[in-house]
């Protein structure tokens, strides 16, 4: 592949514009508050764990993390449940509304979350949902839902028709095909959409936010009431910060290669 | 590969037909039900017709004015986003490393801004920016700039936009980067044999090769920078003033704040639909160029070059040849 004239340097330049902030955030979780208000420093020079041992310690910390983990994993194993069938359907076959029903499914991913949260606000509270997880991980599947439609149906359209035809002539039940030949083939495809529907429901708060008040709080809701009501606790904050950094940077090194295709939703 | 008609496969889709009108459908009906009533509290509603429409279109009202005011802000902010970043995302993507290690550390390095909770990259930049304890304010502050996110009206621009490209440029260079990667090395092959330029080998190859990627982190980028909330909310709150209020945040006061249910789904309903006609040309675009892709996989084995055995002679060159 060919490269530009003074690549290295623009690359580095990049890497640390996107770093740098990154590593203040981290930079200011080990410090404590005075040092935070009182000096500038580059690195801490009175590092302290009190910030991290208060939110490992406190409840209503914690929970933010396990609540918001909780409906991220209930979401995500929704939209692939749901989504892996209608991703086969559209890649094999041609159906009465087909490519509007397509349209429709991406369209909702493209949908302002803001628009929702009033009615999902109604809604929710009206089948007695609010304030769980459930609540938000079904909100969650207005958007997670087509992505993982669009990237699993480009990830089924890979595996040659042949292979069904085989499978059938061979006796295969439609399900037993599936699980047993399908799924194993397009494992990566799956591991991909997955990752997805993890971060896009990790990353939204909008709606994590409304559709939860005390019981089923996210740790992102539990980071913003702390700084309006706690006054400035910067270092537990960046503390917390770091703390919802982690998960993201863990996964992502599984699907590095991946990453592209994904974002083009399964269409590079 | 055509596919068979099979109108069974209608069972197939049902799970997630449900799942997505559930969430979507309802919801929907809900806001188009809103937009035509008022509402005085207690769960009275009265008919109010298209008077919501009306008053949103028309600049001269409150609520019409305070739309437009931030629908204008919104697409500039969108039009500023996508000048700096899809260039940006297109050098960093021609910087990447070609092998090794770095390959991996830097596509990782790339992704993580984007796996961030968006309200946690509020929280980054507030701190970063702030004069007092954040690096950045305070290097600027100490060169002589009077910087101040929370002041100044073109200081919270500034500081919304360079966030933005903080967060996002990175998805342009990862689609950029997976638009370059499916180049054959012929191609530069044939091109160094012609003695092209560098910009030569950019214009006719590289552009031509990754035209389709770019369109999708164009629109994509637009939507998402247009629906863009979190971010600037946590940072500027939509302030100072209103100076940094776009629609979303418009929205949720309207609708949240203030509890005015009608023109808050009057509002909802004409920012969906300035969103679904965006989204139609989205869809166009990439089914076409799904059949376009379809069409030159059958056509492929006549026209991929021969690695080095026997290089075309210019004509690889020629954009027209770039797209297939």
């Amino acid at each position: 592949m060919h490269s530009i004239p003074g690549r290295r340097l623009i690359m580095a330049l990049f890497l640390i514009f996107l770093l740098l902030p990154i590593y203040w955030l981290v930079n200011m979780s080990f410090k404590t508050n005075a040092e935070i208000v009182s000096t500038m420093t580059l690195w801490p020079h009175t590092p302290t764990l009190q910030h991290y041992r208060r939110i490992f310690t406190d409840e209503s910390w914690y929970s933010g993390y396990i609540n918001s983990l909780e409906y991220v994993v209930i979401n995500t194993v929704i939209s692939i449940a749901v989504a892996l069938p209608a991703a086969y359907a559209f890649s094999r076959y041609r159906f009465l509304g087909d490519k509007h029903l397509f349209f429709w499914l991406l369209s909702n991913r493209m949908a302002p979350a803001a628009v929702y949260a009033l009615p999902f606000f109604n809604l929710y509270s009206a089948i007695g949902l609010f304030d769980t997880p459930w609540a938000v991980a079904l909100a969650h599947c207005i958007f997670n839902v087509p992505l993982a439609v669009w990237i699993l149906e480009g990830f089924v359209s890979g595996v040659p028709r042949e292979i069904d035809e085989t499978a059938f002539l061979d006796g295969y039940s439609f399900p037993r095909f599936f699980i047993k030949i399908l799924v194993p083939l397009i494992a990566s495809g799956i591991g991909v959409a997955a990752f997805f529907c993890f971060m896009f429901s990790w990353v939204e708060l909008l709606l994590a936010r409304t559709l939860t008040s005390v019981q089923a709080k996210p740790i992102a809701a539990i980071m913003t009431r702390t700084v309006s009501a706690a006054g400035m606790d910067w270092g537990l904050l960046a503390a917390a910060g770091v703390l919802t950094i982690i998960p993201g940077a863990l996964v992502i090194w599984f699907v590095r290669n991946y990453i592209a295709r994904g974002f083009a939703l399964g269409r590079v | 590969m055509d596919k068979t008609i099979n109108q069974k496969a209608w069972f197939l889709v049902l799970p997630v037909f449900l799942v997505v009108a559930f969430s979507a459908v309802l919801p929907l009906m809900t806001v188009v039900n809103y937009s035509m009533q008022d509402t005085f509290g207690n769960n009275q509603f009265f008919w109010n017709g298209v008077g919501w429409f009306k008053e949103l279109l028309d600049p001269s009202t409150d609520l019409g004015g305070r739309f437009l005011a931030s629908l204008g802000r919104n697409l500039f902010f969108s039009a500023v986003i996508l000048a700096i970043e899809v260039p940006l995302g297109i050098v960093v993507a021609l910087s990447m490393p070609r092998e090794g290690w770095s390959v991996a550390a830097c596509l990782v390095i790339l992704a993580l801004p984007l796996l961030i909770p968006w309200n946690v990259v509020g929280t980054i930049w507030q701190i970063f920016g702030r004069p007092d304890i954040g690096l950045l304010g305070y290097v600027l502050n100490h060169l002589g700039f009077n910087y101040n996110y929370v002041a100044n009206d073109i200081d919270a621009w500034v500081t919304v936009i360079v966030m933005d490209v903080w967060h996002w440029t990175s998805l342009v260079a990862l689609l950029c980067y997976a638009g370059l990667k499916s180049i054959p090395d012929a191609y530069y092959q044939a091109a160094q044999i012609d003695g092209a330029s560098r910009w030569a080998v950019f214009k006719a190859i590289q552009l031509p090769k990754m035209n389709r990627v770019l369109l999708i982190a164009v629109l994509l980028r637009f939507m998402d920078s247009f629906m863009i909330y979190t971010e600037p909310f946590v940072v500027t709150g939509g302030g100072p003033g209103n100076s940094t209020t776009f629609v979303s945040i418009e929205l949720v006061k309207i609708a949240l704040g203030q509890f005015d249910l009608g023109k808050a789904a009057a509002l909802s309903l004409v920012y969906n639909l300035i969103i679904l006609i965006v989204c139609w040309v989205f869809y166009t675009v990439m089914t076409n160029a799904g059949t376009e892709r379809k069409a030159v996989a059958q056509g492929e084995p006549a026209a991929e070059p021969k690695p080095a055995a026997a290089p075309k002679p210019a004509g690889v060159l020629k954009p027209k040849e770039g797209v297939a």
